[in-house]
């Protein structure tokens, strides 16, 4: 069933023409000798949620952390807009406007949402002082058009916010600073079915302004639902890649146990 | 932000000018609630509770102005250690060490003092108070702010960069610091009254000097804690510092910073001490941390990090001061106290635990 042939490679972009907005190259990362990467690839679309999917162990987290900048490859390349980029750390990552969702850690609960949405990004006055009223205006307002709804006082600490809206707060911010690319790590692991949904439409939302979404899930429904395209890992390396359509669960669990692929892996 | 988005978000809030933005996502609850909700309001209540209750038991002696100016007096140097010390606790940290500041910043500006030669003959430590300099004051205080901020440093290192519990860390360097006055002093306390006009005099007519430092340092921990960004930084540390490292802090070079405010507020401390006291104490202080962290903690900063209230500290420094000068004046055996504020202290931690409790229950 594994194809080397370009055209019989399906999950590939329509075109040749397009440039991915996030694109890790053969990437390889070991951790003593475990090799958690041996040549992986992925592509990010502008505009589009891609899936990345695949067993525990495939590789997937730290592919991530990679492409956000946690960790340097030992090889390979991470390309944004087609550009060849170092990041030694998240904050490499967020000057070329890539932003990381985290399932969990991610805010600081005893801080309010404004506070979290700026936080290492202060506005200032006088240099050294917060700029608090210009910080909550501005986060009202984005999170009014991201629709995010926050029935709360900004004042109040995200602690007392519920895991689905802690988790848009987390998204919101992202979404705020991220020029180019979003990753998120399993956002909706820790949410219940309502507040997944809103989770999902947040997502929607973010992608129709133009980033690239890299969603991370476990939840293969879900994946089908929100994703536009769909990469598989498995054992460090890219195995499979699905359009919206191509895919269903079986195909999916095919491909994350190994029963299928349509790449050629390193 | 992309171009896009900030284009959108000025559209935004164009639109938002003539409507009211703030309407639909803040709106704030009304002033009694929060009031009601904050446990420094109920603190505070209780502080002046008792200040009503003593000066009813013990009529023109209690509530008179020159027994209330003594108490501040009396509280001043513990109110600047405490400040520093709420943004220690503010990172979830704690700082033991704080008598080892205080001792080191009383010996260095003693030792400086006694370095810097007199025409006439002797050193400036023997100067009296009336023929200080204001050279001699600097020279002290450096030396005092030197001794706190390199005991803040090391705890800074020892905690933030070695990665040892903070309440190991600051055990460690009170036994050290305390060893190094010890040693330097050779065992011995040494008195000089060159730094009297500090404590005893009034740059505002009717305000101790003393009083006046508490205040300014107060107002700037204030500041610092509540307003700047430094604040903020502090309490994300305290609140999450995975979250904070994640968004880009340096948050190891920032507790070496929080460390170091409360190493040189404890050694300012130690040179308010020495001006007031007019000798070195080597071998005193020995319950100041647990003062201090007791007025921090009756103030409403949380130990577990993230919340800190200065204000708070401030009535936190009091409320023990008041209890304590109170038992005596209406005649109560002052040992009372210590049971009094053990309580108090339970009970106010109590409640904000289940206030927290209450607020994060989803």
């Amino acid at each position: 069933m594994t194809s080397t042939d370009p055209s019989m490679n399906p999950g590939a972009p329509a075109t040749g023409s397009r440039v991915a907005a996030l694109e890790a190259r053969s990437i390889v990362k070991s951790f003593g000798t475990v090799r958690a990467l041996r040549g992986a690839s992925f592509e990010a679309y502008p505009g589009e949620v891609t899936a990345l999917v695949g067993d525990n162990g495939a590789g997937k987290s730290t592919l991530i952390k990679a492409m956000s900048g946690v960790y340097s490859p030992d090889a390979g390349e991470i390309l944004v807009d087609g550009n060849a980029v170092r990041m030694s750390n998240p904050l490499d990552a967020a000057g070329l406007g890539i932003e990381t969702v985290y399932q969990d850690l991610a805010l600081a609960p005893d801080l309010d949402a404004a506070a979290n949405v700026f936080l290492g990004r202060e506005l200032r006055r006088l240099r050294f002082l917060t700029d608090q009223a210009e910080m909550r205006r501005q986060t009202a307002a984005s999170f009014k058009m991201l629709g995010v709804g926050l029935v709360q006082d900004l004042r109040v600490p995200v602690a007392s916010f519920s895991g689905g809206q802690r988790q848009s707060v987390a998204i919101a911010r992202a979404a705020m600073w991220a020029s180019h690319v979003i990753i998120m790590d399993e956002p909706t692991a820790a949410l219940g079915v309502i507040q997944t949904g809103k989770v999902l439409e947040l997502i929607d939302t973010v992608r129709a302004r133009g980033l690239a979404v890299v969603f991370v899930s476990h939840n293969l429904p879900e994946v089908l639902q929100v994703a536009d395209r769909i990469e598989v890992m498995r054992l460090g390396a890219r195995v499979a890649r699905f359009r919206r359509g191509e895919a269903d669960v079986d195909r999916l669990i095919a491909s994350i146990s190994g029963a299928y692929a349509n790449e050629v892996t390193a | 932000m992309t171009d896009s988005t900030k284009a959108a978000l000025e559209a935004e809030l164009e639109a938002e000018k003539s409507s009211d933005v703030t309407a639909n996502v803040e709106p704030r609850p009304s002033l009694l609630r929060r009031l009601a909700t904050t446990p420094v309001w109920i603190t505070l209540a209780f502080l002046l509770v008792l200040i009503v209750v003593f000066s009813v038991l013990a009529p023109g002696k209690f509530g008179t102005a020159s027994n209330l100016s003594l108490l501040a007096q009396n509280v001043a140097i513990l109110t600047v250690v405490s400040v520093g010390t709420t943004f220690v606790i503010a990172t979830a940290g704690i700082d033991l060490s704080i008598p080892s500041g205080i001792i080191l910043g009383e010996v260095f500006a003693a030792q400086v003092l006694g370095h810097i030669p007199v025409a006439g003959g002797g050193t400036a430590i023997d100067i009296a108070g009336e023929n200080t300099t204001a050279f001699y004051i600097l020279a002290a205080l450096a030396a005092s702010l030197f001794a706190g901020f390199l005991l803040g440093a090391v705890n800074g290192f020892v905690v933030a960069y070695m990665r040892i519990p903070p309440m190991l860390a600051t055990l460690g360097t009170l036994g050290g610091g305390l060893g190094v006055g010890l040693l330097l002093q050779k065992g011995v306390n040494v008195a000089t009254y060159a730094l009297n006009p500090v404590a005893t005099g009034h740059l505002i007519p009717g305000i101790s000097n003393l009083v006046l430092i508490a205040v300014v340092v107060v107002v700037v921990g204030y500041v610092g804690m509540h307003m700047s960004v430094f604040g903020r930084h502090t309490l994300a540390v305290g609140s999450n510092e995975e979250a904070a490292r994640r968004v880009g802090l340096r948050v190891r070079r920032h507790l070496l910073k929080v460390y170091i405010i409360g190493g040189v507020a404890s050694g300012f401390g130690g040179f308010l001490s020495l001006a007031y006291f007019s000798t070195t104490s080597v071998g005193g202080h020995t319950t100041d941390n647990l003062q201090a962290i007791t007025a921090v903690a009756l103030g409403g900063t949380s130990l577990f990090g993230g919340v800190a209230v200065v204000l708070g500290t401030l009535i936190g420094v009091w409320i023990p001061a008041v209890l304590q000068n109170g038992f005596i004046i209406v005649g109560v055996n002052p040992y009372w106290q210590l049971i009094a504020v053990g309580v108090v202290l339970i009970i106010a931690v109590w409640i904000d635990q289940l206030r927290r409790r209450g607020q994060n229950r989803r």
